[in-house]
């Protein structure tokens, strides 16, 4: 087991600038990780991938995580003058943390037979800042992993030899493991429906009324 | 002839028998399938044919790996959205009369992996099938049972006549338009011509 | 430092920068017998092989070009057996999806479903049963037989013998697949294993039947070999064939016997020691060029070193529960956190990487899938041989598309 902590403090030292974050895992697995700010990416890969001590030359995995804009309601403790007396009221704060897309890799090192070290970056939004560098050109492992995420998640690797969708058809318009992903509505018969399975069958068999789009119905 | 007299020939070593009898009897003991795996269950067909199980027996040993000199298509395994456009195309390719054997529970109608994006539920949706085995995957005597019902279906079918075998009427399509790619689904999403939606038994 | 031709106006005295090869130079070394008549050689011929193709282990397609019939580009196709399995898994409770990993490699369900349990119990740091490790290790070493075996088999059809070496495999695999019939209820989807154990105790007489097997398994794989090691036509069709570089498969993420036939010394089981596989004394076979007949033989001698772990292991066994009591199988919910657990499977490093946030559900579910990223070299190595050589090379990455696409 390699010490990610310390190897977060090495890189900090060895590349000033360079936006580094050492996350922790608080699960029984405590393999932590570094967040990378995207731009460094490539410069911390490299560096990784040539020192003596490290040499991590096999990335195994690459996976890609969609995070959701999500609200975080906290109570927050504060001391208020109420009627000229000092009080301690409790607050809800409520905190918008804004939807981002991750990427995980998974390096270790075959000659010297440690990892894994556990790197992350993350795109600015979900819709028009999806861009990450490449590590293609440095581990071609990455090759058709970076191509999966562009498919099914949507970030866009800049710097991949060859961009293109890895396991849907070209013509597919999203990004299918996406969290907010709407599959599409071909209804499969159930012997005994019930709940929202009998409101979908009982959607399915009222003939499509004339006005809807007759594209998006299903049979 | 009555079946009297035609034990009564047999027995002085004469040998009848009808040319629609004769003619199933050959058609039925030497289906070939096409050699087509499209998931798990590939591999219990290919055991299938193996030693243990042998399906040369039946007399239909014979993979054919091109769909112009296959009779029978073996939907062996998940049919993702993906694959469905070729397996219509392939189904279109093979000559008449033929016949389509839907194995496991994919097949049938996506099985485990129904909820998936990319899984089309059931190749009934773009394909007639005759025959349905289900299991996930079936056993190798699953597959043989398949295949012996098929082979009864085969000998029933008349020549002649009103309920003439399928491939033999005019009114009734051997091909079917293949699907194309649309921008989340299928298009369109199932042939009206072979597939309805059931309706459902509660929702009234 | 060598004397530089003058320097181009507008670089004064600096290194000129190293030529780069052009983007209109090709990729590839032409080594056809064509060479000679070059300036006959017309168009090239753009050929698609698959998703229907007999030679594509079921639904693979490759984009080839061929000049003549030597291989100047080939692009994989993937997807026609994309069903789901992560989008279905983040939507369903962690011990719903192992049946799938069943079906993710359907050669090998029991290694699928011990990287996958692997996973799990580093995420939820839950403990295995001394003799629930014996167990896992007995199977996924059966698998291991199981798996090698059928693959020869396919390569071999492959080049050109229809039947008999297949024949022989498949009968080997029904034996294996009856000892897992007993044991779990199911010829091949076996979702046997559970976090913390296994799901059922061995039947009675099944280490004895298990014996059995494997003696009669060390005699089948003489005569197998007697059958193809020093067979001409064989060592004709791999032997320089499909040769891939140690320096290129690391850096491709190569992993299995695949890197092993380049001479890389690289299997989890050494590396790692998950499970117990630190008590077990076994060799790691390695290759000296990384071309087919390498991988066939690193193969060959991985399945007499697997014999020799089942030997011990069914020797060893010890009496004892086989789920650990702290193992939670209902409502079960992992602190959030996450964990990455790979383990040796017979086609390369399988590994799962799972996402808790607390819910009975994983957050992300990923498969790291060693046919896949073995995949990635494919072009590289096919460049150069003829189309009848790329059959013989996609046999021996070992693919099984329903961990290439899930």
């Amino acid at each position: 087991m390699i010490d990610t902590e310390s190897i977060a403090n090495e890189l900090k030292t060895a590349l000033p600038g360079c936006g580094i974050e050492f996350v922790a895992n608080p699960s029984p697995s405590a393999q932590s990780s570094l967040l990378i700010q995207g731009t460094d990416l490539v410069a911390v890969a490299q560096w990784l991938k040539d020192h003596s001590e490290y040499r991590f030359d096999y990335l195994s995995n690459v996976t890609g995580v969609d995070h959701l804009e999500k609200t975080i309601k906290e109570k927050v403790k504060k001391t208020q003058v109420v009627d000229g007396e000092e009080q301690e009221v409790e607050e809800t704060v409520e905190q918008t943390i804004p939807g981002y897309l991750e990427v995980v890799y998974h390096l270790y090192s075959m000659p010297l037979r440690h990892g894994p070290l556990i790197l992350r970056a993350r795109t600015g939004n979900r819709s028009n800042d999806v861009a990450l560098p490449s590590l293609t050109p440095i581990w071609r492992s990455a090759e058709f992993q970076e191509r999966e995420i562009f498919d099914l998640y949507g970030v866009t690797f800049d710097g991949h030899p060859d961009l293109r969708r890895l396991l849907m058809w070209d013509e597919f318009e999203d990004h299918p493991m996406r969290k907010d992903y709407v599959e599409p509505d071909d209804y499969e018969y159930e012997p005994t429906p019930h709940g929202p399975v009998l409101e979908r069958a009982n959607a399915h068999q009222t003939p499509p009324s004339t006005d809807a789009p007759s594209e998006t119905q299903s049979d | 002839m009555d079946e009297g007299l035609r034990g009564e020939l047999s027995k002085h070593g004469v040998f009848t028998t009808t040319l629609e009898g004769l003619h199933n009897w050959g058609r039925r003991n030497s289906v070939w399938p096409l050699q087509f795996g499209l998931a798990c269950c590939a591999i219990e067909m290919i055991a299938t044919s193996m030693a243990r199980y042998d399906l040369a027996r039946f007399g239909a040993e014979v993979f054919r790996p091109s769909p112009r000199q296959a009779d029978l298509m073996i939907v062996a395994g998940t049919v993702t959205k993906k694959m469905a456009p070729q397996v219509v195309r392939l189904y279109n390719q093979m000559p008449e009369p033929k016949y389509v054997i839907a194995m496991g529970a994919c097949a049938i109608s996506g099985g485990p992996f129904k909820q998936g994006y990319n899984v089309l539920k059931g190749i009934d949706r773009y394909l007639p099938v005759d025959v349905h085995i289900p299991g996930c995957p079936p056993r190798p005597e699953a597959l043989i049972h398949a295949f012996m019902t098929l082979q009864r279906r085969i000998d029933a079918q008349s020549l002649t006549g009103p309920n003439r075998a399928r491939h033999l009427r005019s009114d009734v399509d051997s091909e079917f338009p293949v699907p194309q790619f649309g921008a989340h689904d299928l298009h369109p999403p199932s042939n009206p011509k072979t597939w309805t939606p059931p309706q459902s038994v509660r929702s009234q | 430092m060598k004397t530089s031709p003058e320097p181009p106006s507008g670089e004064t005295g600096a290194d000129p920068a190293p030529v780069l090869p052009s983007p209109q130079d090709p990729p590839y070394t032409l080594r056809s017998r064509r060479d000679g008549d070059r300036n006959l050689s017309g168009d090239l011929l753009e050929i698609s092989m698959g998703p229907h193709h007999p030679s594509t282990h079921g639904v693979f397609q490759m984009d080839v070009t061929l000049d003549g019939e030597t291989v100047v580009q080939l692009k994989p196709v993937f997807g026609y057996l994309h069903r789901n399995h992560e989008k279905i898994a983040e939507n369903t409770s962690y011990l719903a999806s192992m049946p799938y990993t069943d079906r993710l490699d359907y050669f090998n369900s029991m290694t699928s479903n011990w990287a996958y349990a692997i996973s799990v119990e580093t995420l939820a740091g839950i403990e295995v049963t001394e003799r629930a490790e014996y167990i896992r290790v007995i199977v996924s070493e059966l698998t291991r037989l199981l798996n090698h075996t059928c693959l020869i088999g396919f390569l071999v059809m492959d080049m050109g013998a229809l039947g008999t070496p297949l024949m022989y495999a498949f009968r080997e695999r029904e034996k294996i697949l009856d000892l897992f019939e007993s044991l779990s209820g199911s010829r091949m989807m076996c979702n046997y294993l559970r976090f913390g154990g296994c799901r059922c105790d061995l039947p009675p007489q099944w280490l004895d039947q298990a014996r059995e097997v494997i003696s009669d398994f060390e005699a089948f794989l003489d005569s197998f070999e007697k059958l193809l090691t020093e067979n001409e036509i064989l060592m004709a069709r791999t032997q320089h064939v499909g040769v891939l570089e140690a320096d290129l498969a690391i850096n491709a993420g190569i992993t299995g016997p695949m890197l092993r036939a380049c001479g890389v010394n690289y299997d989890l089981r050494k590396v790692d020691r998950y499970g117990i596989y630190d008590r077990f004394d076994f060799k790691v076979p390695l290759g000296a060029t990384g071309d087919v007949y390498d991988r066939y033989m690193v193969r060959i001698l991985e399945m007499r070193e697997s014999l020799k772990i089942l030997e011990k292991a069914l020797r060893d066994i010890p009496e004892g529960p086989i789920v650990h009591p702290k193992a939670k199988l209902r409502g079960f919910r992992p602190k959030p956190g996450e964990a990455y657990g790979r383990i040796e499977g017979p086609k390369g490093e399988l590994g799962f990487y799972l996402i808790s946030d607390g819910k009975p559900q994983p957050y992300r579910y990923r498969v790291r899938p060693p046919s896949l990223i073995n995949l990635t070299i494919l072009e590289d190595m096919c460049l150069g041989h003829s189309v009848a050589d790329v059959v013989v090379i996609l046999g021996s990455v070992d693919i099984v598309l329903g961990e290439v696409d899930r």
